[in-house]
């Protein structure tokens, strides 16, 4: 039997690179013991088909070029892997945005009830993965031939980069044809990604204002080298843009330290951060939910306790 | 252009759902349940386009028991013109799911299909892209805006990094993310005469499709809790605790 990983190409201001997450992708694939496939598809992939092929563990990587995947759509890459699919037991990739758009799509081409997001792969297509926003774990069996899953990327460590895999380049299906692609935003940070972040910064709702969020946690971000994160609460007064949501809704990280700040520690956003090494929470009110999940728990005035502990740095 | 919008009736999102003492499942008896918030929203962008004159009829469909009866009408005092109840007696999945209401898009042939992004129950967010593979049609996920523009639908995707837009021929599915619309306030009045609406129940088997579990459920558990630290008095204190750990550079 064989794994098929859906490897997602990352564009970073004007080049093109293989998203880290594929590291834990493969590393979730050791568990079946069995030879490991990647697949990159692109417009301009063979660099990062080089860099893939050495990700240990990794036996070939399948790289395709066309231009309808210059931006690839979900029915593009869906009836791409549905064509190869009668190779492989397993189909997997990490839970981002990316793969929970195009493997649903797959899975039901293929007639599988897929399993999102799993935390712990056990024997005979067991998984334990988190439901009502981390609140309870579920085991589940699934009695489905082949498996189509994401994996929860923190909870499995990174493969290391010894590896020298066959490169194999293929054809693509023909373009879907009804969907078309229109145009990105990428917002414009020099921060580090959220996801990828040692260090993340994240504010909530007490901040108040869009021009706080900034002036508050902006000096503070830049001098720890860290990404900045907000609330849903925060996204949705118009504080901070969408795409730094952590939590159930948004993105879920792990990073060696999370500071948050002004943050009230509502479940939906303990569930996006509570796997982090150490959490600190800087907050006003004693009583709030976030202290109980954090390591170092500050109660003072956001106003002048971050202003002076990104002084103290 | 008639929409249809699916709508699940799940445990409300204030409630931390407690798990029965065996293990086998989480315990929902007596729990105040509603409907799912991404599907209000998905409510919300149909009934705007048809209030725009872009969309002439928007049917709303859930499955499960009678019980669902409550959503439903919760959509209707928010203004939908049509409630079908499609009655499937086992807590199904999400494929199961996407075929029956295949079935439904067959029956009642819509232009443009709205669905919530994920459920806040199981949070698996797979219904949408499972329908669009199912009809074979374009698919426009966690839509925070859209638009129609002659037999398009422009989308807007909230993706990690940044947003994407998108153009589907229709007919097409799109699931709603939160920050495509905020839904409308159900005003009293309207929930009465909601209570007077005719809801149409179809018997989910009439459909023959075989919707038995095919990920079965061994046992449910407690995540491992996070335990609480201690409380720092100042700045200096806060520092000092977080320059003593190992790896960790300030």
């Amino acid at each position: 039997m064989t794994t098929l990983i859906l490897a997602e190409i990352l564009n970073d201001h004007d080049s093109q690179q293989l998203s880290p997450s594929a590291l834990q992708a493969v590393a979730a694939a050791q568990f079946w013991n069995s030879p490991i496939h990647l697949l990159i598809a692109g417009n301009n992939t063979a660099s990062i088909a080089q860099k893939a092929a050495s990700i240990s563990g990794v036996e070939r990587v399948i790289h395709t070029n066309s231009d309808h995947f210059s931006h690839p759509i979900a029915e593009d890459l869906a009836n791409l892997i549905v064509s190869i699919s009668h190779d492989y037991e397993v189909i997997l990739a990490t839970h981002s945005s990316f793969s929970r758009n195009v493997l649903p799509r797959v899975a039901a081409l293929l007639d599988v009830e897929m399993i999102s997001d799993v935390l712990e792969i056990k024997a005979d297509n067991t998984y334990v993965r988190a439901v009502y926003a981390g609140n309870v774990l579920t085991t589940i069996q699934s009695v489905d031939a082949l498996q189509v899953l994401t994996i929860h990327a923190s909870s499995f460590t990174a493969q290391s980069l010894e590896g020298d895999a066959e490169i194999v380049s293929i054809a693509s299906p023909a373009a879907f044809g009804k969907t078309r692609w229109i145009s990105e935003v990428r917002s414009q940070s020099d921060r580090p990604a959220l996801s990828a972040a040692r260090v993340i910064v994240s504010g909530g709702r007490s901040l108040a204002s869009a021009e706080n969020f900034q002036q508050l946690l902006s000096p503070l971000a830049d001098k720890l080298g860290a990404a900045l994160g907000a609330t849903r609460a925060a996204v949705d007064a118009g504080f901070a843009p969408n795409e730094i949501q952590v939590g159930q809704t948004g993105i879920v990280v792990a990073p060696e330290l999370y500071i948050a700040v002004g943050v009230s520690g509502a479940v939906q956003h303990i569930y996006g951060m509570k796997e982090s090494r150490i959490v600190v929470a800087i907050n006003q009110d004693p009583d709030a939910p976030i202290f109980q999940v954090a390591d170092y728990g500050l109660v003072a005035d956001l106003f002048e306790a971050i202003p002076a502990l990104t002084a103290a740095l | 252009m008639k929409i249809l919008v699916a709508v699940k009736r799940v445990v409300d999102y204030n409630i931390k759902v407690r798990i029965k003492t065996d293990g086998s499942d989480v315990d929902i008896e007596g729990v105040k349940m509603g409907i799912n918030p991404f599907d209000e929203n998905a409510i919300e962008e149909a009934l705007r386009l048809k209030e725009s004159g872009l969309a002439t009829e928007v049917v709303v469909v859930s499955i499960g028991s009678s019980a669902n009866q409550d959503v439903l009408r919760h959509a209707l005092a928010m203004g939908a013109d049509h409630a079908i109840l499609l009655e499937a007696a086992i807590a199904i999945q999400p494929l199961a799911a996407a075929k029956l209401l295949k079935a439904m898009v067959q029956r009642e042939q819509p232009d443009l299909i709205i669905l919530g992004k994920q459920t806040i129950d199981d949070d698996t967010g797979q219904l949408g892209q499972m329908l669009a593979a199912l009809l074979d049609y374009p698919q426009g996920t966690f839509a925070s805006a859209l638009q129609i523009e002659g037999n398009e639908c422009l989308v807007t995707r909230e993706v990690d990094g940044g947003t994407e837009t998108i153009a589907l021929s229709l007919p097409a599915v799109v699931t709603a993310d939160l920050r495509l619309n905020n839904p409308r306030f159900v005003k009293l009045p309207n929930l009465m005469m909601a209570r007077k609406k005719i809801i149409e129940t179809i018997d989910g088997s009439d459909f023959s499709i075989n919707i038995e579990s095919r990920l079965n459920l061994l046992k449910v558990s407690e995540p491992p809790a996070r335990k609480a630290g201690i409380k720092v008095a100042s700045v200096e204190e806060l520092l000092s605790k977080l320059r003593a750990h190992e790896g960790i550079l300030l």
